[in-house]
């Protein structure tokens, strides 16, 4: 079954939950539970940290890297031996990603989509594709045994979007067992190539203004994936009671409240799991983890 | 000489448009009878790659020089690729104000 956790505004706490969600459901903290039993929850679940471009749930859940493997776009190459300069490589993307000056043929790595139309549609058979790294895998056990893995974006490189994907394809199978996605914050293109195949979306809102109008955004996003959601409240108290009225209104589900506490931040701000610094919260997550289950009607892979 | 100038609107009194890849009008001027024939750009709806696409348009109309705000790296790769010479506008001139400025060689080339 695979939750992913997302918010719309940046810095709600999507990782922070995420977290303390991956690791209330470990042995340690389902030791008191009757989850315990739960099909899903005999082996600790995978932790996959999609937001490539800022990753940081490994601050929380200290993982120790025993897998890496590049995240690679094939990106073309032209051979100037065989080129005419005829230009139809540079027609046929849909990306501006190949040119044709006069005698050069140029190629914009950070504009390829990897699509393979130049290299298809060349008449000469002059394109072959390269592999262009775009940024980095990283996986190993963590926290609890928790099955951890991050992709992490080259600094310069626009795409997120290809190191996600292959981030969710290299970590495997998902039957049997609770996959929870760190997703990036927004309402954009990493944002749904992360949520694409979840069968939960957890959206992490604060209660204000700013709070609300993402998470609308959010909601919009997830209802056209459709997506089964529902909605933590962190920062609790903080704000005013938009967002309760919006849930409300909208029938989103209320899965749990966080309150606004001095010693949340403060261990949050020294890498501290949410459940280290307040493990009674522990139930709370449980709650929240049996309510997603019953509301998606059971388990699915 | 043929040159491009990027436009805010149509003509020659248009106010020049400081973008070069998303700029919304290209005035194509014959810098020797100072007449203009505009066009609106076809890269400025692009994703992205819109400087690459703009520049290659640049190339297709065979102008010597392209005048502008700015211009992308990406755009500039491909007009120096092209052998088309680059020059910088203030902010507020128009059309016609920016030719006379490059027929009097006032323009700062941008390399």
């Amino acid at each position: 079954m695979k939750i992913a956790i997302a918010s719309g505004k940046g810095g709600t706490g999507k990782t922070t939950v995420a977290a303390a969600l991956a690791l209330s459901l470990t042995e340690e903290f389902l030791a008191q539970s009757t989850l315990k039993a739960h099909t899903l929850l005999g082996q600790p679940p995978l932790f996959l940290d999609c937001d490539v471009e800022a990753p940081n749930a490994h601050l929380f859940l200290n993982p120790e890297t025993r897998r890496e493997e590049p995240a690679v776009l094939l990106i073309p190459e032209v051979d100037e031996a065989k080129c005419t300069h005829c230009g139809v490589c540079a027609q046929v993307c849909q990306y501006h990603a190949i040119a044709v000056v006069g005698k050069h043929v140029m190629v914009f790595p950070q504009l390829c989509h990897a699509c393979g139309s130049c290299t298809l549609n060349c008449p000469e058979g002059a394109i072959h594709e390269v592999p262009h790294t775009l940024g980095m895998l990283l996986g190993g056990p963590a926290v609890g045994n928790i099955d951890f893995a991050q992709g992490v974006l080259n600094v310069g490189e626009p795409m997120a979007v290809p190191v996600i994907t292959q981030l969710k394809r290299w970590s495997g199978a998902a039957d049997g067992r609770v996959i929870i996605l760190d997703s990036p914050p927004g309402a954009s293109c990493p944002v749904v190539a992360t949520l694409r195949g979840a069968d939960y979306v957890v959206l992490v809102t604060e209660p204000t203004p700013f709070g609300l109008h993402d998470l609308r955004l959010a909601v919009e996003m997830v209802e056209a994936l459709r997506i089964p959601l529902g909605v933590v409240i962190n920062r609790d108290g903080m704000g005013d009671d938009g967002v309760d009225v919006f849930c409300r209104q909208h029938g989103l589900p209320v899965l749990m409240r966080i309150p606004f506490q001095r010693e949340f931040a403060e261990g949050i701000a020294r890498g501290r799991n949410l459940l280290e610094v307040a493990p009674d919260r522990t139930v709370d997550f449980h709650r929240m983890f049996s309510a997603i289950v019953e509301q998606i009607g059971g388990v699915s892979s | 000489m043929k040159i491009l100038v990027t436009a805010q609107s149509e003509g020659l009194d248009a106010l020049i448009d400081m973008r070069f890849g998303r700029g919304a009008f290209y005035c194509v001027v014959d810098t020797e009878t100072v007449t203009c024939e505009s066009q609106a750009n076809p890269a400025i709806n692009a994703s992205g790659g819109a400087g690459v696409q703009a520049a290659q348009f640049a190339e297709e109309l065979k102008v010597d020089a392209v005048l502008s705000g700015h211009f992308g790296p990406k755009a500039a790769d491909v007009l120096r690729a092209a052998g088309i010479s680059m020059f910088l506008l203030g902010d507020s001139e128009t059309v016609r104000d920016a030719v006379s400025r490059f027929n009097a060689g006032q323009l700062q080339r941008f390399d």
